[in-house]
């Protein structure tokens, strides 16, 4: 199955949100949003993931 | 001192994060700014994410995300709900940008997304123009901060509309209103503070100065001056000369 993950397309084996960012490496904190949508983190075990899926994973970052 | 929905802060200086040659420059700024707030914002984890969490951690102010970048009422809202999360607050600096060249607010998104945004219960703090019916509708739309730009961001030009700023002020004398975008230098701080503005926001002044710390210290105190001369109520201005020394008992030579 490939998604896009962060702008980038990448194959995988994760069936939900939370086994796509583990797979990918990215934890701490962090926000989730899948194909636009704002998704908690307390949904992420339970929000299963599509092929053409994408996935963003935002951090704190510098701002004005 | 400003109240931000109902949140006393103890400086009028809103100092942003971003642009600085080095994160300890950045925490040598806000040190010596001593702003009670900061903005900061969300990107694509690269690495380095968490790094500037724990900095701006341990700057022990305020944090006020922002929704810079955002091109539309839909995307702000996802990320306003992200920086909910991931920063802990529901403080939101609302940016719906509508011009690529000036990054101008698109007002009429900044409208439909803050009365979204409020609905879900954020504190919003939107950056806008100083058009009167645009920022009634955003009181309308349940804010209770209006954040009008000096200029077009980053550019260092200062206040453009100083009459329209004014005029905004007088219209919503108990909104708190603060300065966003545009300040370059102490002067134009102060004359917001002297027009009665609750706070500044800036960003570029300081950290694309020669030494930021520095500057940061001289928009300090011209806001400090800038807000204690409004409140000794500046004198009238007059386009012709009054005398101020007396005329009567002057000598008849």
């Amino acid at each position: 199955m490939r998604i896009t993950l962060n702008g980038t397309p990448r194959d995988t084996a994760a069936t939900t949100l939370a086994q796509a960012l583990a797979e990918a490496g990215l934890s701490g904190r962090i926000a989730t949003a899948l194909n636009g949508t704002f998704i908690p983190a307390p949904l992420r075990k339970t929000t299963p993931i599509r092929d053409g899926d994408a996935i963003e994973a935002l951090a704190p970052m510098q701002g004005g | 001192m400003p109240v931000f929905y109902g949140t006393p802060i103890d400086s009028p200086l809103m100092l942003g994060t971003a642009g600085y040659p080095s994160p300890q420059t950045l925490a040598d700024a806000f040190a010596r700014s001593g702003a009670g707030i900061a903005t900061v914002s969300l990107r694509r984890e690269a690495g380095g994410g968490q790094d500037f969490w724990a900095l701006i951690r341990s700057l022990g102010v305020t944090l006020l995300p922002n929704t810079a970048g955002c091109h539309g009422a839909r995307e702000a809202v996802t990320t306003a709900q992200m920086a909910r999360e991931v920063f802990g607050t529901d403080w939101i600096k609302l940016e719906v940008i509508g011009h690529a060249d000036t990054l101008q607010p698109d007002v009429f998104g900044l409208v439909e997304a803050a009365r979204i945004l409020s609905g879900d219960g954020f504190k919003i703090f939107p950056y806008c123009t100083e058009d009167l019916t645009v920022c009634e509708r955003l009181l309308d739309a349940g804010c209770q901060v209006l954040m009008p730009w000096g200029a077009p961001i980053g550019s260092g030009l200062g206040l453009n509309n100083p009459h329209g700023l004014r005029a905004l002020r007088a219209a919503f004398p108990d909104v708190a209103l603060v300065v966003d975008a545009g300040i370059g230098l102490p002067s134009h701080a102060a004359a917001a503070m002297e027009m009665g503005y609750d706070a500044v926001l800036l960003n570029s002044a300081v950290a694309r100065a020669g030494d930021p710390a520095a500057m940061a210290g001289a928009m300090a105190d011209a806001i400090r001056a800038g807000r204690a001369a409004y409140l000794a109520d500046p004198m009238e201005r007059t386009d012709m000369a009054i005398p101020s020394t007396p005329v009567i008992g002057r000598a008849f030579l």
